[in-house]
């Protein structure tokens, strides 16, 4: 869900948002593009976006929505857990919508015991405070704040983003993580040349085997 | 205490810390520590010493007899372009590099429209010894150019931004991304009373020394402490935070803020956040914004760079929408007209900025008997380019 501010991002996903809204993306776009998804796909679907298009659409309408298609959760980097919370965790739960927190390697244990009972679904585990794509190598990860939190005991699974750009950054996550998130390389892997169906292919293959 | 924010950052329904989760510790840290911090006698000692010898106040508050007969009622000007640097941007990068020097912060970021706030940062960090990084957007660079050219000479990097409208909205975007890659000895010194909490409610504090002087003076010069009305211009809204932050709860005082026109509210190169804006949140807070109906931000336009901004402080959307004070707009058109009689009836250039606050005179009924103070917020130095070229001298 593309914003024309996203200030955790990086150059890439700024960049492919204002294309994206150049190419008249919206929230109303995007649902009707999603109506009949579960025909076909059964694997868990989330939302990526900032909150204030969500808050134009209206957010118990948005939850609505998603809870109709059968999408399962949110990441919302500017909606965090306090202000989610007050406002807006009964909607979700009505509409069994997970609204996905992150954790940063500077987020206080406490912190992190916290936002884990309110968490559903995953914990977003950011490897290391940075905006989106910055291009940290595998080498900068801190494997002491991933140990940290791996003995933590967390009730929820965690997933690593950030910097996870290739097969090495991707098995390095999934060492200490019960999975990654891609966003940057994976939104700049298109290529004018090939179809997009056969580059997101390629570039899960790439991901997956190692160079 | 109407006004003022409550303990989870609120203004009425604006404001919070809509932040991301990297962002939490430097935000949760301030939030904890800045009342503790500013409150303190040394802090208030070297505050209030360098706000005098090094700022220069007391601003006066200058009566402007012949301003005053062109209108027919009394008016007052609240001298802030006579500080050091040329506004009220002072008061606030003042306040804050010392809470940055009790955080133990050693790289501070900044951002900045007109470059008014990019060089009292610069000026702080020069006057401490801090590294300063300020962000600018790529258009204000080239519009400002002495203010970048002193930025550097202070010793500040300055970073042109090329996303978006290349304007003040971007390099706050740019700012905010620089403190989430840098979480541990950063500080960022916003130059406005918008962002999270606690940074509306602090920003609003370090200037409100600008009413705090306007009730003394004014009981020193009218009897009263009390004056008809304020009029402050907004575009973030610090300055005009800063004037009405003592009198917000003397209702019998008219507050009156005004916004950038740009080119007119009904067309769509306008700053005037409140005349066509709706409730949305940006730059982690929940405020009046111009967005179209996906809920994106739409590029403002204004002559002056200081308020080319799409949201308003949290506490302004509160005094708009409770109606506590009222909220104008000028055109670029009516502000070079306002630049042009102050300059000629009182020997005053002002800012692009502060013009705005002088534009709305035409656009409200004054009694003879009226005390109306504006809030000079800035000096006309910057602009002299934009005027030459206007004007034609």
């Amino acid at each position: 869900m593309p914003f024309s501010d996203p200030t955790a991002d990086g150059p890439t996903i700024q960049r492919t948002s204002e294309i994206a809204l150049k190419n008249g993306m919206s929230i109303k776009v995007l649902f009707d593009q999603l109506k009949t998804i579960r025909e076909s796909v059964s694997i868990p679907l989330v939302l990526m976006g900032y909150l204030n298009p969500v808050y134009q659409y209206g957010v118990e309408k948005f939850c609505q929505k998603c809870n109709e298609i059968g999408i399962d959760g949110t990441i919302l980097p500017d909606l965090p857990l306090d202000e989610f919370e007050a406002e807006y965790k009964t909607i979700f739960e009505q509409n069994n919508l997970h609204n996905i927190l992150l954790i940063t390697p500077q987020t206080s244990e406490a912190r992190i015991r916290q936002i884990d009972a309110v968490s559903k679904g995953f914990i977003y585990m950011v490897s290391s405070s940075s905006t989106t794509g910055a291009g940290k190598k595998v080498e900068d990860f801190h494997a002491d704040y991933f140990e940290r939190i791996q003995h933590m005991n967390l009730k929820n699974p965690r997933l690593i983003g950030f910097g996870i750009s290739d097969n090495a950054t991707f098995t390095n996550a999934c060492k200490y993580a019960s999975g990654a998130i891609i966003g940057s390389a994976f939104v700049s892997s298109f290529s004018e040349e090939l179809e997009i169906a056969d580059s997101v292919a390629q570039f899960v293959k790439n991901m997956l085997i190692p160079n | 205490m109407k006004y003022q924010v409550n303990e989870k950052g609120y203004y009425g329904e604006f404001g919070g810390a809509w932040i991301p989760e990297m962002m939490f510790t430097n935000v949760d840290e301030l939030k904890r520590r800045y009342l503790e911090i500013i409150e303190s006698d040394s802090f208030r000692k070297e505050f209030d010493q360098l706000l005098k010898d090094y700022v220069g106040r007391p601003s006066p508050l200058y009566y402007a007899s012949r301003l005053s007969e062109h209108y027919g009622s009394k008016i007052y000007l609240k001298r802030e372009d006579l500080n050091h640097t040329g506004s009220h941007k002072l008061n606030n990068t003042i306040g804050q590099i010392l809470l940055a020097q009790q955080l133990g912060k050693t790289r501070i970021i900044a951002e900045t429209g007109a470059g008014q706030h990019g060089v009292a940062t610069a000026t702080v960090c020069a006057l401490k010894g801090i590294k300063c990084i300020v962000y600018m957007g790529a258009l204000d660079v080239s519009r400002q150019a002495p203010n970048v050219k002193k930025m550097k000479m202070l010793g500040a990097e300055v970073i042109p931004v090329h996303s978006g409208n290349k304007t003040l909205k971007d390099a706050t975007n740019e700012a905010m991304r620089d403190w989430i890659n840098n979480p541990e000895d950063t500080h960022y010194i916003i130059g406005s009373v918008v962002g999270p909490h606690p940074y509306p409610d602090m920003v609003a504090r370090f200037q409100s020394v600008i009413s705090a002087e306007m009730k003394k003076q004014l009981l020193e010069q009218t009897g009263s402490e009390f004056p008809t009305r304020i009029l402050a211009c907004v575009g973030g809204g610090s300055n005009a935070a800063g004037a009405f932050y003592h009198y917000l709860d003397d209702e019998q005082v008219e507050l009156i803020g005004v916004e950038a026109a740009g080119k007119g509210i009904a067309t769509d190169e306008t700053a005037a956040t409140l005349a066509v804006g709706s409730p949305g949140v940006l730059h982690s807070s929940r405020t009046m914004l111009m967005q179209n109906n996906d809920g994106q931000i739409t590029e403002p336009y204004s002559i002056s760079a200081g308020l080319d901004y799409p949201g308003i402080g949290p506490l302004h959307a509160h005094l708009f929408k409770t109606g506590r004070a009222k909220f104008l707009a000028a055109t670029d058109e009516e502000v070079l007209k306002a630049v042009l009689l102050l300059t000629q009836k009182e020997g005053i250039i002002p800012a692009l900025e502060s013009a705005h606050a002088l534009a709305a005179l035409d656009k409200i009924k004054m009694n003879p008997d009226d005390v109306n103070v504006i809030n000079l917020s800035g000096s006309g130095n910057k602009d002299m380019e934009t005027y030459l070229n206007y004007f034609g001298y």
